[in-house]
């Protein structure tokens, strides 16, 4: 790894399941951990966290240079190296929100049909209720 | 002697025999590309997911109360078989090798006094085992008319055997399917899904990260607990364990098509040779009995 030439910098991938999205060195990375958003910078704590639905934001020379929408997924920090394993990921600009509505509309419903089951499938049915609502608020702007 | 019409016959006939056989060739050679590609691209992925189930199990792994999709149930009584196969025919011995392996390893656990269930994933596996293993079938899963398998499929598939396992219907799981090796190699592999085998892949993650680390191997903070990190992240590696032996499964698949269909256009080129043959002797045994019929009737006269 060429530390002095990326120095100050973070390696970030993003990687869905069926493909690598995009690999770059970049000054900050903000992540939509499950708790609450996260921004890591070189040199960060090693860490292992869950991403619920939201936007990455990635920053560089001080101005947000790429939106992505993730749909939920992990992300592992290094303090070279940040990796996020998205379950879904769509640069913010190219979200339809007809598309993105609808997935409200099913969730929702899977949500309701949930509502007897036990805790473990109600709580994954809201967590995509949440990251398909996220998805609408991204499609708006 | 077959006659001179019967043999042309025959040879236009293996004539486009022939040249089916080489567009269906060209036709593999393309899908393959693509296959593989996918195949590629899946892959960092894969790595990267393995690499923190590695950090992640080993901490867990002792704790009572780890999931089952980890651990297992316990036991090894009830043993659920996934096989991979294709959908459709005309690839050699892809699906029948599948097939072999599958219905051995049933009958060698059921002769060791174990439960087996079967779930098939592509047409012909179903259409085969389900002639002598027809009541242990649990489901089937194929992908007639699709073009391309997507992560969706992968999961649909995991969802139902963590349905199953949630339900303790099961307690080992194991996918056998074609890995790709080479073009005219696919080897047939069973993966132990369910309890997850990570000794070797964790010795291999920890290499890894030691090498990206350039240090001590860090241990990780989790948020929010390792326990619920583990709860999503291992249901999610199931998918992406069965995504890859599809992939590998399609690849192998075309592969093995397309080397199939080159030695039968090369059979069927062969045969058009041994034809032509027959039929340029025949006629020109003909033309010499013609001959001799009226050099003799013109010496009789």
């Amino acid at each position: 790894m060429a530390q002095a030439a990326t120095a100050g910098k973070i390696g970030f991938d993003l990687v869905s399941p069926e493909k690598l999205l995009l690999s770059a060195d970049v000054d900050l990375v903000e992540i939509p951990a499950e708790e609450g958003d996260i921004g890591v910078l070189a040199g960060h704590a090693p860490m292992i966290v869950n991403l619920r639905g939201g936007i990455i934001r990635i920053h560089e020379g001080g101005e947000v240079t790429q939106r992505l929408f993730v749909s939920g997924g992990f992300c592992e920090v290094t303090p070279q190296r940040c990796t996020v394993l998205a379950d879904e990921a769509t640069p913010a600009d190219e979200l339809d929100r007809v598309r993105a509505e609808a997935r409200v509309k099913e969730a929702e419903a899977a949500y309701q049909a949930a509502a007897r089951a036990d805790e473990a499938t109600r709580e994954a049915a809201f967590a995509r209720l949440l990251s398909a609502q996220a998805m609408v608020a991204a499609a708006g702007r | 002697m077959p006659s001179l019409k019967s043999l042309r016959l025959r040879i236009t006939s293996v004539k486009s025999t022939q040249k089916i056989t080489k567009a269906m060739k060209m036709v593999a050679a393309a899908k393959l590309r693509r296959a593989q590609a996918q195949a590629e691209a899946a892959r960092p992925y894969a790595t990267r997911m393995e690499r923190m189930i590695g950090s992640l199990a080993n901490s867990v792994r002792g704790l009572p109360g780890a999931p089952r999709l980890l651990a297992g149930t316990g036991k090894e009584e009830v043993h659920l078989l996934v096989a991979v196969t294709a959908d459709r025919g005309l690839c050699g011995g892809f699906n029948t090798a599948i097939n072999r392996a599958t219905r051995n390893k049933a009958r060698a656990l059921i002769a060791a006094g174990k439960t087996v269930k079967i779930l098939t994933v592509g047409r012909k596996g179903r259409d085969f085992l389900r002639r002598e293993h027809g009541r242990l079938l649990v489901g089937h899963v194929d992908f007639v008319g699709k073009k391309v398998i997507g992560f969706a499929d992968a999961e649909a598939i995991a969802t139902q055997i963590a349905d199953m396992l949630g339900k303790a219907e099961f307690d080992v799981c194991t996918l056998i399917y074609n890995r790709f090796k080479s073009v005219i190699s696919q080897i047939v592999t069973e993966q132990q899904l369910v309890p997850m085998t990570v000794a070797e892949e964790g010795a291999e993650a920890k290499a890894a990260t030691a090498a990206a680390a350039t240090g001590p191997r860090a241990t990780y903070e989790y948020e929010p607990s390792e326990e619920q990190i583990l709860a999503q992240l291992l249901p999610r590696n199931l998918s992406v364990q069965i995504y890859r032996a599809l992939l590998e499964s399609a690849a192998g698949e075309q592969g093995a098509r397309m080397s199939a269909m080159d030695s039968a256009t090369r059979n069927a080129g062969e045969m058009i040779g041994k034809l032509t043959l027959t039929y340029n002797r025949t006629r020109q045994a003909m033309i010499t009995k013609e001959l001799i019929e009226i050099i003799s009737g013109a010496e009789a006269v």
